[in-house]
């Protein structure tokens, strides 16, 4: 296997974009990675998305964006594990460089989600559940999560304030990255006092509803010299790992084993663990996803995740920073572009690019991007090239 | 819902028909095709039991489209005595005194009316013990 690099990366501000369309948001972050990287042509090119069926009525993906790119010929794949699809991307585009098949690859991740109304919203992200077993009866996936935090809480003993506190430090965060979607900062009484969506989860314990894409270019570690003037950021890990897709199959309800088992093959694969990580973005789609992650992750022991945000452990000066971005919370949430969106966080905190938020003397990072309820997980270790 | 789509769920929905593999006994609902345990691939037909409690729970207040007018509605985890769990409704109760633990059973109820005709669609709901 060659070793692979991240030698550009694109992103715009997230949000309802109504005056542009999936293609639009696509191609600015295509072409804003491509300039980053230095580079004027790609021999391949993956894109996550999850439902762009469901939410602009356009499937074949894959030719749609390489037409709308210019790039045609190119070989184009569109990849798809619900809300992980970005990770998906991330890890399709680094085998495919891995494997020597392609060297310059454009991997992005691109949700359009405005173009439908809300309850056509929930209906889309449902499908990432058991369609016959779980939406049919009426659960969402706010719903899904509020039952992993009903479970947690008695297990654990986990606090309505515990919980706030994680989209407090998220929003805190979220206020000095100038892409987030809701920058503004929250109290932990205005999360509390927030309009309930599946008791005992709030609107914001939630993650929005986003338009928004996110692009990167990787190429051989041994090329990036040569194709880029960017200094490389190393992809050193890579786990991917599946659940039952419906929840209440699994066997611990306030465990996500797909996390856990995706972490461990990534950790194996960058020769180090949990203790060699310094900046962290993970999956918080609802404040219980960021404290469940971290546990499966092995960042802190089981029930430990409960007072990890309200401590300061996860802040950006903290022992552990975890989404100095903002994460899902504040950052948005446009589920195919996610993934992609983490990964390029930490490449920029691992070429000490963040300002306000930049996360000192990262040199090893860890991205963990989660389908459904848990269904799947995909989990990336960088390091500084 | 496509007509055949509903129509191969009817076995489950309506009388809560498992496969139980004859190599280990572990009960798949709905029905597999291999044990997920054993990866035996012979079953017999079982039906489950209609007592269980329920695991953990939520009160839904911002529905998807086809629950529109039954908010807030409670729902629930809910394992099945012999162990099987299954996501259902809870109803016929204040969805503000239930706990986890609590003990309900399974009732024969409709969930929700489809499309512009309304065609009525049937499965189970939980309701206390
Ligand atoms: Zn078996």
């Amino acid at each position: 296997m060659r070793e692979v690099a991240i030698v550009g990366v694109g992103m715009t501000r997230w949000g309802e974009l109504w005056e542009k369309s999936l293609r639009d948001i696509y191609v600015e972050t295509a072409l804003l990675a491509m300039e980053d990287a230095g580079v004027d042509r790609i021999d391949s090119m993956i894109v996550g998305c999850m439902s762009s069926g469901l939410f602009v009525g356009q499937e074949h993906l894959g030719s749609v964006l390489a037409d709308s790119l210019g790039a045609a010929p190119v070989p184009a794949s569109r990849v798809e594990s619900a809300c992980a699809s970005g990770g998906l991307a991330v890890r399709t585009g680094f085998m495919e460089v891995a494997s020597g098949m392609s060297d310059i690859v454009l991997v992005s991740g691109v949700e359009k989600m405005t173009d439908v109304d809300g309850g056509d919203a929930t209906y889309a992200l449902g499908t990432a559940a058991d369609q016959e077993y779980e939406c049919y009866h009426g659960i969402t996936f706010p719903g899904l999560y509020a039952m992993m935090a009903r479970a947690y809480m008695h297990q654990y003993g986990l606090t309505r304030e515990e919980l706030a506190a994680v989209a407090v430090k998220n929003h805190e965060n979220g206020s000095k990255n100038p892409l987030a979607q809701f920058p503004m900062k929250v109290t932990i009484e205005q999360v509390i006092g927030s309009v309930m969506v599946a008791d005992p989860l709030r609107i914001l314990d939630c993650s929005p509803i986003t338009d928004g894409a996110a692009a990167m270019i990787l190429c051989p570690l041994d090329q990036a010299k040569k194709i880029s003037k960017n200094s490389p950021v190393k992809i050193i890990g890579s786990g991917h790992a599946t659940d039952s897709i419906a929840y209440h199959s699994r066997e611990d309800l306030t465990y996500l084993e797909a996390v856990a088992k995706a972490a461990e093959r990534a950790y194996k694969m960058a020769g180090g663990g949990p203790e060699t990580i310094d900046a962290v973005e993970v999956h918080d789609c609802f404040t219980i996803a960021e404290i469940l992650a971290i546990e499966a992750l092995g960042l802190v022991e089981r029930g430990k995740g409960r007072t990890a945000a309200s401590s300061g452990l996860t802040a950006i000066g903290g022992k552990i920073p975890v989404n100095p971005s903002g994460g899902l919370k504040s950052k948005g949430h446009p589920v195919g572009a996610t993934g992609v969106a983490q990964v390029i966080e930490l490449t920029k905190q691992l070429r000490g690019e963040c300002g306000d938020r930049q996360v000192k003397n990262a040199r090893r990072a860890l991205a963990q991007n989660m389908g459904g309820s848990g269904g799947s997980s995909i989990v990336h270790i960088l390091e500084v090239g | 819902m496509f007509s055949s789509r509903y129509w191969r769920e009817i076995p489950q929905r309506y009388r809560m028909e498992a496969a139980k593999c004859s190599g280990c006994g572990h009960v798949s609902f709905p029905p597999r095709l291999i044990c997920p345990k054993c990866k035996g691939r012979k079953f017999e037909k079982v039906r489950l039991p209609d007592q269980g409690k329920i695991l953990t729970y939520t009160v839904i207040h911002v529905p998807a489209t086809p629950f529109k007018d039954e908010v807030p509605f409670a729902i629930a985890v809910v394992e099945l005595d012999g162990g099987v769990r299954i996501t259902s409704q809870v109803v016929d109760c204040d969805p503000s005194t239930l706990t986890i633990g609590q003990r309900v059973r399974t009732e024969f109820r409709k969930l929700q009316e489809i499309g512009d005709a309304g065609i009525l669609c049937y499965g189970y709901k939980c309701v206390p013990a």
